[in-house]
């Protein structure tokens, strides 16, 4: 089974990087990009079949390792 | 005082502090390799600088799971005390051994200057050289030392005096502007070092140990290892 988790970052946590994309954009005559947040998108490819019992791993595996719960929120996806 | 010091892939301030814990206690210390789950006992423990695991992921992140951090998180609980420099603060962060996290510096630059440090309280076995309110000068060099924690964890931070250093003019004004002059990073009230509750466990951006030398700008930073010295021997 195929996974895809997006970590992103909360709301009022100031992301530096997103502003200097947004900036850059509207330079580039996109004036139209208002906010811009950045994020990151992780494949997993997982040995299990069981629908729930992925979800909960892949959960405990965001709060250990993929995402800062300080700072970002996870969404996670199952594929096939 | 006998020290440890860790290092990992990546590593590359750790020679400098086991440098200047030699040059205050005359002991080497010992260099604990990131895969060892156990290593001899120790009154010190020292997470350096650097760019551990090329800081994938997130900075510190690999490294917080690493087997000897499982064994530093168990001693510190223990209360033996750990220091944390720059990546080092940034792994003992996401090890959960300190409140918040280090973000991207506001201006997205890599920042190598010296700074100013007010020192906020000197009732640390860390801080004890120092007066409370005294200013130092010590270098910094990183992209990722945006210190930040939600409003609560702030709050906590500021009422149980767990602010260790705050960075600040020549004259140890800490209202500059964010991101710019007394403040390199963008850092929230101007955090450049926390302690833990029971003040055993600090972690700062400043890099202390690379400023024991006259002859490289400066001993502000050696008063942090004698503290330590005195304190633990």
């Amino acid at each position: 089974m195929k996974a895809r988790v997006h970590v992103t970052l909360k709301n009022g946590v100031l992301d530096p990087q997103g502003k200097a994309i947004g900036h850059s954009l509207n330079r580039l005559g996109f004036p139209e990009v208002g906010d811009v947040r950045q994020g990151k998108y992780i494949e997993l490819e997982l040995a299990e079949t069981d629908k729930a019992k992925a979800k909960a791993r892949l959960e405990d595996m965001c709060k250990k390792l993929l995402a800062n719960t300080v700072i970002e929120n996870y969404s996670i996806e199952l594929v096939g | 005082m006998k020290a440890a010091v860790l290092v990992f892939p990546g590593s590359n301030r750790e020679g400098d502090v086991a440098q200047a814990i030699e040059l205050v206690t005359g002991r080497r210390p010992t260099m604990v390799w990131h895969g060892d789950g156990d290593f001899e006992k120790v009154d010190l423990i020292v997470v350096p600088g650097g760019f551990s695991y090329g800081d994938y992921l997130r900075c510190g992140a690999m490294a917080a799971q690493s087997p000897v951090m499982a064994e530093v998180k168990k001693r510190a609980a223990q209360g033996v005390p750990v220091l944390g420099i720059c990546n080092g603060f940034q792994i003992m962060t996401e090890a959960g051994l300190l409140p918040g996290t280090l973000m991207r510096n506001s201006h997205l630059k890599f920042v190598c200057a010296d700074v100013h440090l007010k020192v906020e309280t000197s009732q640390s076995l860390f801080t004890n050289r120092y007066q409370a309110g005294q200013v130092i000068k010590v270098p910094v060099a990183h992209a990722e030392g945006n210190y930040f924690a939600d409003a609560e964890t702030m709050k906590k931070l500021e009422d149980r005096g767990q602010i260790a250093f705050r960075y600040c003019s020549p004259e140890g004004a800490v209202d500059g502007p964010l991101g710019k002059g007394a403040n390199p990073n963008g850092s929230s009230s101007n955090i450049a070092g926390v302690f833990n509750e029971t003040k055993t466990v600090l972690g700062l951006m400043p890099h202390p140990e690379n400023a024991v030398e006259p002859m490289f700008g400066g001993t502000d930073g050696k008063g942090l290892f004698e503290g330590m010295v005195e304190a633990l021997s």
